[in-house]
């Protein structure tokens, strides 16, 4: 909403308070100013002039060289305009003036004849050009103006515009006469509104106009009034220059009026051509579903049975609330208007606004609300207008469907109420006075006030509501800031929580760096690298902006592949990167995945960069496994996880491994495939992804203490020569199972391949611990359990002794 | 005889110890003058041709020589060690300007560590995290937030839907509705809810489809906008520094009422105008209220009994106005040479 500081004056005292000032109260007060435009900005030397003579130039086809009175001197000026006209009044740039663009006016030459200044058009004044009228030429003033006098206060060139941003709840200041409550309010001075007095002729409107109304729900209120003998002409030129203001263009004295009155009042007016009705039959109803209007801009719009349509009995002439029909419009030819000032459903013009993409300032009125009891009002300020500048005789009355008026909104409460809630100490009197500032009446009862809102503030419905009121005239500023007296309550992360963190903590301290991706991706990558495939298709979102980001993920790898990718795009190969985040798995027969938070990782190119001390090591499987069995043996759990070879889209056949807690599978790790590395143009890349909520939903792991060993263990190293096909793995198990209670711990130590081992074997060396809390034990005991270990391995993996 | 004897086989051992270059060297001294076979035990062995006058002070010599040989011998020894550790020490000289062998260590993200720094302010305040679904119901995201269907201000939240009744969070709001609903009606309830959230916009500068969000809410008898001003004041001088001033104006959203915006003063500035604050001297934060009666209402607490007020704020916006961060994108993008500048947040 564009509010002039000029137009503003009228209905309340500003003085002494500036633009700014002005600006800063609005804000502070709840309707934030975004800007103040000040639209004669740098300009200077502008003076009306009169053109005293006008002779075709000498040379010049097109020129006119003008002798224009300044007032205080005669000049001559070369003018360019097809319309300059001896007689008239225009703004005139003088010699050494500034007009627009900074563009400075300096006596000259034009085909031989002296040019001592300029003969100005609105635009060449800073004037949008898609606002300022006839911008065929110069402007000329169609009134009484002082020759030689400063022309901006003329033009409201001297104003500042304040642009108000309008959210849902500030709807009343739509609206000039809305602001000058708001301002009213908010300066603590009075607000001065004249009422429209109309004059109308004998005959009555009745006799000329009918209403019928189909949907009376949708439109509470339905009027028409009348006007005859109508002289299309331009609009005064006050009312244009306000327009321009509020950014609206003039066009005719009757367009314009219905558009100044609804800035003025926040009443959609529309102005039909009565000859043209084709009936005097005014009926509201809901379009057909095949029905079709082609409105004021010339597009012909397919309704259907949402869309409100006003209709002569047979056929539409106006989409309700939105835009007049081509049909009906008023033209340089129009006698006789038929003014409608009506309520329409907020909903109803704004599912039909929306749907034919047609937002008009009507529209936007009425979707947000108009002020139920100055409908009438409205339609009389246009009467009056027509009057006084288009000739207009108006019928006598009004022709009327519904409430021209409703009651004014009560609201009953304590006043204490207000005091609760913003922890504000006013009192009584500073409450109710603050809210007759906002002009409602209030009542009181002892503890209770009764606060009668009127229809424009619609926004105000309940008790909460007069508590923001008050708070927000008073001034938040001069409320206390205290703390919650209220229940001491203790809070702590959740052990969920707390192990994320320490999860998190983890792969930093490993080299990880953190990153956030989207959820979002295409389609095609939402269920690739997914822990767990599910026949069920990836959730889509309807309306995706774009392909990119159209399904919902159900692993994080692929868009870290997009990272590293990035990375790599811009030299820098060597980087390791995890997220935790959700992925959303689609669930068969229910439109709502399930949401699991996964961890995943990334790495590729140096695990050590390269440094003085000689060459670097590639990462490899084993460092990405190496992370993952970091994490679970910081969660505990490393007894609970086994790794199994796997097969999986996208990865590599023998270097990837799932990754089962207590049997079930929860990640994998592994190595990419090469095709997919070389489709991304990757470098040997490795990943992992573990559906981590699982883990950590127990909390933190619980701490068995031991009491430290009064006892020497006892350390042994075997070497087995086993088939190139048994795992690691599978010989450790066995190892283990066999050598309990006493074996501690099993570490492999060396796996060998090549001379003196058969071409189909290897040999693989474990380092084992031997160990008894109560006693040290005796090399006997210790050669029993260590020959077991080495039989039963021989039974089932046919392993020998490396000799 | 022997004394003189004694006196230069005393000379002779000084000389060689004092020649002795090595501790081989000098343990050949050793062996040679204080050995069993050496000329001193020799010398020893000759005393019983010795008369019984002469017997005690031939005696008392030889093992005074014998002591000063063996002690200047250690003498050597300890002077010849140290000399050996100062070449070994000498030899084992390093570049200390070289680099050494460093840890390398990963990044926490910015947003991660923003969010990080708000959670455990508001739990030392006595706030709990609740965290929620990221793929919500149209009840919890919009109409348990007083936001029925056909409500003007859904269109300020462009949404993902997957279906009707479904969408990806426009806010972490939600989590207050969910939140509020578990605690069956009885106060108090005082959480922070961070996440991400999703909203249908093209990526650019300064919007992105999906970022994060910190909610909080507290819900209790008696609670008042002084106190919310009391809580944002705090967060405030945490986040942006101890010389902070909040101010709160007007504003509105569905969920509350009254509902405000709070602004900071400038930390660039201190409230004179710069360019961060575009010259007026406070920057907006975040957007706050007293949680609207229908909201306490539909989630099964009683407005006259509760009031509460609730708060939300976007990590991304925190962190591009405290370290002047330019694109919003950058959050997203992962860039190591972004993340690594905020190692330290």
């Amino acid at each position: 909403m564009l509010v002039s500081y000029k137009w503003l004056k009228e209905y309340v005292d500003l003085s002494g308070v500036t633009p700014e000032q002005l600006a800063d109260k609005i804000t502070n007060a709840g309707i934030e100013v975004e800007h103040i435009n000040y639209p004669g900005e740098g300009l200077k030397g502008i003076v009306i002039g009169e053109v005293l003579t006008c002779e075709p130039h000498p040379d010049s086809d097109h020129l006119h060289v003008c002798q224009v009175n300044l007032g205080s001197e005669t000049v001559q000026i070369v003018c360019g305009a097809p319309n300059v006209a001896a007689g008239q009044k225009v703004p005139v740039a003088t010699n050494g003036a500034r007009i627009a663009g900074n563009v400075k006016i300096r006596r000259s030459k034009f085909r031989g004849v002296e040019s001592n200044g300029m003969l100005c058009a609105l635009s060449e004044l800073g004037v949008d050009k898609a606002l300022a009228p006839y911008e065929d030429g110069i402007y000329v003033f169609d009134d009484e103006v002082p020759v030689g006098e400063d022309a901006l206060p003329y033009l409201n060139l001297d104003d500042a515009i304040l642009d108000l941003d309008i959210l849902v709840n500030s709807a009343h200041c739509m609206n000039m006469i809305g602001v000058a409550y708001e301002v009213s309010a908010i300066l603590d001075r009075p607000v001065q509104i004249k009422e429209p007095v109309v004059e109308e002729t004998d005959q009555e409107t009745a006799e000329k106009v009918r209403i019928t109304v189909d949907a009376e729900d949708k439109v509470p209120y339905y009027s028409a009034r009348m006007m005859t003998g109508i002289k299309i002409l331009p609009s005064p030129r006050w009312m244009q220059l306000r327009l321009i203001a509020a950014g609206v263009r003039p066009i005719s004295n009757v367009v314009d009026i219905s558009n100044y009155v609804m800035l003025e009042y926040g009443q959609p007016l529309h102005t039909f051509d009565y000859d043209k009705f084709g009936s005097n039959h005014v009926s509201v109803r809901f379009a057909g579903d095949n029905e079709e209007l082609t409105t004021l801009d010339g597009k012909k719009r397919a309704l259907n049975a949402h869309d409100l349509l006003i209709t002569n009995g047979h056929k539409g002439v106006a989409l309700a609330g939105v835009m007049g029909g081509q049909n009906t419009e008023v033209s340089a030819s129009t006698e006789s208007v038929l003014l409608e000032a009506a309520v329409f459903d907020p909903m109803t013009i704004r599912k039909t606004a929306a749907r034919l993409s047609l937002r008009s300032d009507a529209s936007s009125r009425y979707e947000k609300g108009i002020d139920r009891n100055r409908v009438a009002r409205a339609a009389d300020r246009a009467a009056e207008l027509l009057t006084k500048f288009a000739h207009a005789r108006v019928l006598k009355g009004i022709v009327e469907k519904g409430k021209r008026t409703v009651p004014e909104h009560k609201i009953t409460m304590p006043w204490q109420k207000i005091n609760q809630v913003l922890g504000s100490d006013l009192t009584c009197e500073q409450i109710t006075g603050t809210l007759k500032r906002l002009n409602f009446s209030v009542t009181g009862e002892g503890e209770i006030m009764h606060v009668s809102v009127p229809a424009r503030r619609f926004d105000v419905t309940i008790p909460e509501d007069l508590v923001e009121e008050v708070g927000r005239i008073f001034g938040y500023n001069h409320i206390l800031a205290t703390l919650p007296e209220g229940t001491s309550s203790h809070a702590a992360l959740t052990p969920y929580q707390k192990m994320r963190r320490r999860v998190e903590l983890l792969m930093e301290s490993i080299g990880l760096s953190q990153v956030y991706t989207y959820s979002l991706t295409t389609k095609e990558n939402a269920s690739s690298y997914a822990v767990e495939t599910r026949d069920t298709a990836p959730t889509q979102v309807i309306w995706p902006m774009s392909e990119e980001h159209g399904a919902l993920r159900q692993s994080i790898v692929p868009q870290l592949l997009n990272v590293v990718q990035y990375h790599l795009n811009r030299q820098m190969p060597n980087v390791k990167f995890y997220e935790i985040g959700k992925v959303f798995l689609p669930v068969s027969g229910d439109p709502r995945p399930a949401e699991e938070e996964h961890l995943a990782g990334i790495i590729t190119g140096k695990r050590t960069e390269r440094n003085w001390e000689g060459e670097s090591t590639d990462v490899d499987f084993f460092s990405a496994k190496g992370m993952v069995e970091t994490l679970f043996d910081a969660l505990a759990v490393s007894d609970q996880i086994d790794y199994q070879p796997s097969k999986r889209e996208g990865m590599h056949p023998g270097q990837t491994a799932d990754i089962l807690f207590n049997g079930r599978v929860i990640g994998y790790v592994g190595a990419l495939h090469p095709k997919v590395q070389a489709n991304h143009g990757l470098n040997e890349t490795y990943v992992f992804e573990i559906a981590i909520e699982s883990l950590l939903r127990h909390g933190e792991p619980a701490i068995d203490y031991h009491i430290l060993p009064r006892f020497p263990s006892t350390t042994r190293d075997i070497a087995l020569v086993v088939k190139r096909t048994v795992a690691a793995s599978d010989l450790n198990r066995v190892i283990k199972e066999n050598g309990s209670p006493l074996l501690k711990s099993v570490r492999l130590f060396d796996v060998y391949e090549g001379d003196h081992v058969a071409d189909d074997e290897k040999s693989m060396a474990f380092s084992l611990v031997y160990f008894d809390p109560e006693r040290t034990l005796t090399d006997d005991e210790v050669n029993a359990i260590h020959e077991k270990i080495v039989s039963a391995c021989a039974e089932q993996f046919g392993a020998e002794l490396r000799g | 005889m022997l004394k003189e004897k004694l006196l230069e086989l005393r000379e002779q051992a000084f000389e060689h110890i004092s020649s002795a270059d090595g501790l081989k060297a000098l343990q050949e001294v050793h062996v040679r003058f204080l050995g069993k076979k050496g000329p001193i035990t020799e010398v020893l062995k000759g005393m019983g041709k010795l008369s019984a006058e002469e017997r005690p002070v031939i005696g008392q010599l030889a093992n005074d020589v014998r002591k000063m040989i063996a002690t200047k011998i250690e003498e050597k020894r300890t002077y010849l060690e140290n000399k050996l550790l100062e070449t070994k020490l000498e030899s084992e000289k390093v570049d200390v300007t070289l680099p050494g062998r460093k840890s390398e260590t990963g990044n926490h993200h910015l947003l991660g560590s923003i969010i990080r720094e708000v959670e455990d302010l508001f739990i030392g305040l006595g706030f709990s995290i609740e965290e929620g679904p990221e793929v919500e119901q149209d009840y919890y995201n919009f109409e348990a937030l007083n936001l029925p269907k056909d409500h003007p201000a859904r269109d300020m939240q462009d949404s993902f839907y997957i279906t009707d009744d479904l969408l990806m969070r426009t806010h972490t709001s939600p989590v207050q509705a969910h939140t509020l609903e578990k605690h069956k009606g009885v106060g108090p309830v005082k959480v922070i809810c961070p996440g991400k959230v999703y909203r249908r916009d093209n990526d650019d500068a300064t919007h992105s489809h999906q970022f994060m969000q910190i909610e909080g809410l507290y819900v209790d008898h008696n609670v008042r906008l002084s106190d919310l001003k009391g809580i944002l004041t705090v967060f405030a001088k945490h986040m942006f520094g101890a010389d902070r001033e909040i101010r709160l104006r007007p504003s509105f959203f569905p969920f509350t009422e009254p509902s405000v915006e709070m602004d900071i003063s400038c930390f660039r500035c201190g409230g004179h105008g710069c360019s961060v604050c575009k010259g007026t001297g406070w920057i907006e934060i975040l957007g706050a209220g007293m949680v609207h009666p229908n909201v306490l209402r539909m989630s099964g607490f009683d407005p006259s009994e509760y009031t509460g007020f609730a708060f939300g704020m976007g990590p991304e916006r925190i962190a591009m106005l405290k370290y002047g961060i330019e694109d919003i994108r950058n959050f997203y993008t992962d860039d190591i040479r972004f993340l690594k500048q905020f190692n330290r947040a």
